[in-house]
């Protein structure tokens, strides 16, 4: 395939599965959804998840975003390294997503710094927000899409601690994300938590937790221990969904972590709301898609 | 029954409603946020819209223009109302506002304003964006379209647009500060086992 051909093919392809992202919620979190329902008593409780899935209905139904604020786009791959077409990822992306701007239609959300205007189709300086990660000896493109909304980025931070701190700031920090801001950006809320050496790989690490599957854990058993007891804790705050009283403000609490340096412990907390638009999709050499974790959709 | 209110809105319309009451809204719903805001307390500009008359929506919809340059609301939804925090009170003082609808609380300024000038804070779902835009009979115009258009002042006639929340109400309770008030109150507590737990975690 020509390069042209081929960033046409990947962009085409990428403009209906962002589609797909914003109408739809994936399985894993539709399912989980469900569970926070179930465990919710209270009048205005019910009230609230009524709307979430008559919302969520009536979105299929409609062919429309779930939510009107579709956010700015990240995109964050795995891209193999014998991915022959790895030079016209970055711009299929752009255009993809100037044209699911216009077309789905996207919110336009986007202003670059200084100049503070609007641009319109939702690209932007460094926007789509691109993160690559090279698979060695693989010759797949993975995407993984996510509308990151304004309310649920504003509870995002990031901090370093020293080792005298212990485990026990990072537990502080998390509660403190979450019964503070976390409160306004639409619970049941799925909270990544990235540790690390500083401050921005322990942010970087937060988003990667987030986007993770439901149902999976670190791989480290006192990882995993703290992912379960940090959701339990933070479900006993009393918070529910919309932040209104509750039981259940967080579907889960997922850790990602690198090697740090001994004297600091670095924490970054990000949390994605209920409207969890996240979505997996594949690419092989020959540009042919497989999506993950929406049964029955095609293309 | 559902409780309804029609815009427009007097304080006695609204002064029995209590923090945690659900109602629905019918009639002009005007979309404004952060810009529209800042245009009228800061820069002085005059208000293209009568906001004595409607009700104001901190959020920002996604609007399709039809070929015959008529608009179309795809999706509507709040957005956090805390931003307005700063100037929430002093937009309802110069503007007669009865009614603000938006996502999560507010603050005690906004409180007191509500208080002192009658007026209520309500929240809509988040997220639910395409059953709030059902719930739009129509687009009516758009004023300070060069704001962009999450920003600009879009005017909406709204049937049955709910469920409202309550979350401050004329006699300045504010049912988001109470709320988290207890969340921070409980915080410590479920805290604690959890710090324990980790506490061996340094050690080799
Ligand atoms: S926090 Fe999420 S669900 Fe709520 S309004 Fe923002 S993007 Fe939509």
């Amino acid at each position: 395939m020509q390069k042209e051909e081929a960033e046409k093919k990947l962009q085409e392809t990428m403009e209906k599965f962002m589609k797909l992202v914003s109408i739809r919620l994936p399985d894993d979190v539709l399912e989980k959804l469900k569970e926070c329902r179930d465990k919710e008593s209270s009048d205005m409780q019910k009230v609230i998840y009524d709307s979430y899935f008559e919302n969520l209905d009536v979105a299929i139904k409609e062919q429309r975003p779930c939510c009107q604020d579709t956010g700015l786009l990240h995109f964050y791959l795995k891209a193999g390294s014998e991915f022959p077409y790895l030079g016209v990822v970055e711009e299929a992306l752009r255009k993809a997503t100037r044209n699911a701007t216009r077309d789905i239609p996207l919110r336009q959300n986007t202003v670059n710094f200084f100049e503070e205007r609007n641009t319109k189709d939702n690209t932007g300086e460094r926007i789509p927000w691109i993160h690559w990660d090279i698979v060695p000896d693989d010759d797949h493109l993975e995407v993984c899409t996510y509308y990151a909304g304004g309310g649920c980025c504003l509870p995002g931070c990031a901090k370093v601690f020293t080792p005298f701190d212990g485990y026990g700031a990072i537990v502080k920090y998390v509660f403190d994300a979450v019964a503070g801001l976390g409160v306004n950006a639409c619970p049941p809320l799925i909270v990544g938590v990235g540790l690390g050496t500083n401050v921005e790989n322990a942010a970087v690490l937060s988003k990667i937790a987030y986007l993770r599957p439901l149902g999976t854990h670190h791989p480290n058993p006192k990882g995993a221990k703290m992912e379960r007891d940090l959701c339990d804790g933070l479900n006993r705050l009393g918070i529910g969904a919309q932040g209104l009283p509750g039981k259940v403000a967080a579907m889960e609490v997922h850790i990602e972590s690198s090697a740090r340096h001994t004297a600091t412990i670095a924490v970054g907390v990000n949390v994605a709301c209920y409207a969890h638009r996240r979505g997996f999709i594949t690419f092989d050499r020959d540009l042919k898609a497989t999506i993950r974790g929406y049964r029955g959709a095609e293309l | 029954m559902k409780k309804e209110l029609m815009t427009p809105l007097t304080a006695k319309d609204i002064e029995a409603l209590r923090i945690g009451d659900i109602v629905y809204l019918s009639g002009t719903l005007v979309t404004g946020r952060d810009d529209v805001l800042r245009r009228v307390l800061h820069e002085h500009m005059e208000c293209p819209v009568d906001f004595s008359k409607a009700a104001i929506f901190h959020g920002g919809p996604i609007i399709r223009t039809n070929v015959d340059g008529t608009f179309e609301c795809v999706a509507i939804g709040p957005t956090s109302s805390i931003r307005m925090e700063n100037d929430q009170a002093d937009f309802i003082k110069v503007t007669g506002l009865k009614i603000i609808i938006g996502k999560g609380g507010m603050g005690e300024k906004t409180a007191a304003g509500c208080k002192k000038y009658k007026c209520i804070h309500c929240v809509y779902p988040g997220g639910c964006a395409v059953k709030a835009a059902d719930m739009v009979e129509r687009v009516e115009g758009v004023e300070w379209p060069e704001l962009g258009m999450p920003e600009a002042l879009w005017i909406f006639r709204v049937r049955q647009f709910g469920p409202l929340i309550v979350s401050i109400d004329t006699q300045g309770n504010n049912l988001f500060t109470e709320n988290l008030a207890r969340y921070q109150s409980q915080k410590e507590k479920c805290e604690a086992p959890i710090i324990a737990s980790v506490k061996e975690y340094q050690k080799i």
